[in-house]
C-alpha cells in the first residue's frame, strides 16, 4: 500500500500542471518513503527523512514555488516531447531492473546486518558512520561545507 | 464458549495493568486506544481551559475583567464560542484552490496531535515509547509548517500569503537553534556507565532520574542556557507573541488563516494550542525532569513521598473549595440562581475527583501524570505572560535574533556540553602539552 501511495504520488508529481500541487504530491511520496524505512527497521533514517526532506527541504521548495509567477507556468506544456531519448532511457532502466530481479541473488547475496533489527538502530548508524565509514562521511561533510560557502559567495554580491 | 471469550477479553484488558511498560510496547490494542482517546479528550479540555484562562489572565494583567457574562466569571464562554464557531457559515473564497484549502487545517491538526503519541506523561503513561521519540516529535511538529504554507497559498489573497511566508521563514530558522539545544540535552543522557545516550522520551526522563538532576541544572549554566534557547525558539516555533508576526493583526488582519471561518478556523485554533502544549512537553521532558516530582533528592524518604503524592487530590480539592467560595459570593438575585447552582455542582464534581485521587491505589498511578501536567501548565502560563508583557518583534529583529544570537549560542553550548565531561582528559592530554610546546617555542622554558 505504501509503495502504491508512492507510485500515485510520483505520477501526480509529473502530471500536475500546478507546481504547488506537484510539490505536495512529492511530500506524500517522501512521507510514504519514511514509512517504508520504518518497516525496514530503520527508524532513525525514517525520522531524519521526515525532518530533513518533508519538514525542511520541501518547505523551501514550496516557498520558492509560491513566489514564482504560476499563471505563466501553468500555460506551458508539462512534457517535453523527446520521445526517442526518453523511451531508450526507460527501456535501459527497465532492463536493468529485470536483470537485477533475475540474477540479483548472485550479485547481491542475501545479507542481514547483525543487530540491525535490534532496538538501538541510532547507535548502529553512529558506530558505522564514525567508525568504518569515517573517511567517506568526513568527505561528504566537507563537500557540504564547500557547497554552503559557495552558495553564500554566489548569493551575496558584497562580502 | 461465550464465557470463555469474556474471560479472555477481561484477561487481555488486565494484562497491561500489571505490566511496567507502555501499552504500545506491551502490544495491547485496547489500552492503546484508551490512551489515545484519553490524550485526545484531555488535550481538547486543556485547549478549552486555555482559551478561558488566556482571556481571563490577560484581562487581569491589563486591569480588565475579561469574559463575565456567560456563566459565573465567564466559565462557559469557551463553550459558547465553540457553538458559535460551529454554527458559522463556512466560507471558501471563490478564487481559492479548494482542495488545498480543505487539506491545510487537517494537516496542521494532524501534525499537532500526532506528536502526543510519544509524550511521556509517566513511566508507563505514554501511548508508546519510540526509539527515536524526540526525533519523531521534532519531525512531525515541523510538518505543521506545511499546513500553514498550504493555507496561506490556497487562500489566494495577499495577507494570508504574506503571513504564511513570514511564518515558514520564522519556523525554519528557529528550528535550527531548537535542534541544537535539543542535541545538547540528548548528549547529557549519554553520561552513564554504558556511555550510550537515548532519543526515547521515556529514556531521557529516566536518564535524569538516574543522574539525580534535572538537565536544566546539569553542568550549570550550560543546561540553563540550552533551556533558554529552547524556550525562546519554542515560542517562535508556535507563532505566539512576541514572535506572532505571522498573524500580526495590526498588519495582516489574521495572517495565514484570514480567509478561514467557522469550523476550519477552529481547527487552526485547536492546532495552535495543542502545538503549544506539545513543545512545552518537549521542554519539560528534556530539561525539567518530565514526570519526576520536585526535589526527589533533597526531600526524599517515605514521608515526603506521601506528602507529594497527596498534591494531585489536594489541588482538585482546592479548586472545589474555590468554586464553593465563589458560589457563596454570587449575587443573591433570582437571575443568578441557576449560575450559582451550576458553580456549586461544578465544585462538587471537582471535589469528588479530588477525593478519588486521594485513594492510595489511584494516587500512585496518577501522580506522574499530575506532575507532568503541572509543569506543562506552568509553561502555558508563561506563554500567556509573554503575550501580556512583550511587544512584538520586527521581522528583521526576529531573523537577527534567530541566526545571529540563538544559533551561535546553541553551537557554543553544544560544543561545551560535548567536551565538558572529558575536560580533565582534554586538559591533561591536549591543552597542557600544547601549552608546553608553545612555551618552548617562545623560549620561555627549556
Amino acid at each position: 500500500m505504501l509503495s502504491g501511495m508512492m507510485l500515485v504520488g510520483g505520477i501526480l508529481v509529473i502530471t500536475r500542471k500546478n507546481p504547488v500541487h506537484s510539490a505536495l504530491a512529492l511530500i506524500t511520496v517522501l512521507l510514504a518513503q519514511a514509512a517504508i524505512y520504518l518497516m525496514l527497521y530503520a527508524p532513525f533514517v525514517a525520522g531524519v527523512q521526515i525532518i530533513l526532506y518533508a519538514g525542511g527541504i520541501m518547505v523551501l521548495f514550496l516557498f520558492v514555488i509560491m513566489l514564482v509567477n504560476i499563471d505563466r507556468a501553468a500555460k506551458e506544456k508539462t512534457f517535453n516531447s523527446q520521445w526517442l531519448v526518453g523511451s531508450v532511457a526507460a527501456i535501459a532502466l527497465g532492463g536493468l531492473f529485470v536483470a537485477v530481479y533475475i540474477k540479483g541473488n548472485n550479485i547481491f547475496p542475501e545479507h542481514v546486518m547483525p543487530g540491525v533489527a535490534d532496538n538501538s538502530n541510532t547507535q548502529n548508524v553512529a558506530t558505522l558512520l564514525y567508525g568504518q565509514y569515517m573517511f567517506a562521511f568526513e568527505i561528504a561533510s566537507l563537500l557540504l561545507l564547500v557547497a554552503i560557502i559557495g552558495a553564500v559567495v554566489m548569493a551575496k554580491k558584497r562580502i | 464458549m461465550g464465557h470463555d471469550l469474556m474471560g479472555q477479553i477481561v484477561q487481555y484488558i488486565q494484562s497491561y495493568l500489571s505490566s511496567d511498560q507502555t501499552p504500545g510496547a506491551a502490544g495491547n490494542m485496547f489500552w492503546v486506544l484508551v490512551y489515545i482517546l484519553a490524550v485526545f479528550v484531555g488535550l481538547s479540555i486543556a485547549v478549552i481551559a486555555m482559551n478561558w484562562l488566556e482571556r481571563k489572565i490577560l484581562a487581569h494583567m491589563q486591569v480588565r475583567l475579561g469574559p463575565m457574562r456567560v456563566g459565573p466569571h465567564g466559565l462557559l464562554q469557551p463553550i459558547a464560542d465553540a457553538i458559535k464557531l460551529l454554527l458559522k457559515e463556512d466560507i471558501i473564497p471563490a478564487e481559492a484552490d479548494v482542495a488545498i484549502f480543505w487539506m491545510a487545517p487537517f494537516m496542521v491538526v494532524l501534525a499537532a496531535f500526532t506528536v502526543f503519541i510519544v509524550v511521556p506523561f509517566g513511566p508507563t503513561h505514554a501511548v508508546t515509547d519510540m526509539n527515536i521519540g524526540i526525533l519523531f516529535m521534532l519531525g512531525v511538529s515541523s510538518l505543521s509548517v506545511l499546513g500553514i504554507v498550504m493555507a496561506g497559498w490556497a487562500s489566494n489573497s495577499h495577507y494570508p500569503l504574506i503571513g504564511a511566508l513570514r511564518s515558514s521563514a520564522q519556523m525554519v530558522s528557529y528550528e535550527v537553534a531548537m535542534g541544537l539545544a535539543v542535541v545538547s540535552a540528548i548528549i547529557m543522557t549519554s553520561l552513564n556507565a554504558s556511555g550510550t545516550g537515548t532519543l526515547s522520551m521515556i529514556g531521557i526522563v529516566q536518564a535524569q532520574q538516574e543522574q539525580g538532576v534535572w538537565f536544566i541544572f546539569k553542568f550549570f549554566p550550560l543546561g540553563l542556557i540550552a533551556f533558554f534557547i529552547f524556550a525562546v525558539a519554542m515560542v517562535a516555533e508556535t507563532n505566539r507573541a512576541p514572535f506572532d508576526l505571522a498573524e500580526a493583526e495590526s498588519e495582516l488582519t489574521a495572517g495565514f488563516h484570514t480567509e478561514y471561518s467557522g469550523f476550519r478556523w477552529s481547527l487552526f485554533f485547536l492546532a495552535e494550542y495543542s502545538a503549544m502544549i506539545a513543545v512545552s512537553s518537549i521542554a519539560v521532558t528534556l530539561w525539567l525532569g518530565g514526570w519526576v516530582r520536585p526535589f526527589p533528592n533533597l526531600l526524599s524518604g517515605s514521608t515526603w513521598d506521601l506528602i507529594f503524592s497527596l498534591f494531585p487530590g489536594a489541588t482538585f480539592l482546592f479548586l472545589a473549595a474555590m468554586c464553593f467560595f465563589n458560589a457563596a459570593r454570587m449575587p443573591k438575585h433570582p437571575f443568578f440562581r441557576i449560575q450559582t447552582i451550576g458553580l456549586a455542582g461544578f465544585g462538587v464534581v471537582l471535589g469528588l475527583i479530588g477525593l478519588v485521587m486521594l485513594v492510595p491505589a489511584v494516587r500512585i498511578r496518577v501522580q506522574d501524570i499530575f506532575w507532568f501536567s503541572a509543569k506543562v501548565a506552568a509553561f502555558m502560563y508563561l506563554y500567556i505572560w509573554y503575550r501580556g508583557t512583550f511587544p512584538r518583534y520586527r521581522f528583521d529583529q526576529l531573523m537577527q535574533m534567530g541566526w545571529k544570537v540563538l544559533l551561535p549560542m546553541g553551537l557554543g553550548v553544544l560544543i561545551l556540553t560535548a567536551t565538558w565531561p572529558m575536560r580533565h582528559e582534554l586538559l591533561s592530554q591536549v591543552i597542557t602539552p600544547l601549552w608546553h610546546v608553545m612555551l618552548r617555542l617562545l623560549r620561555l622554558e627549556d
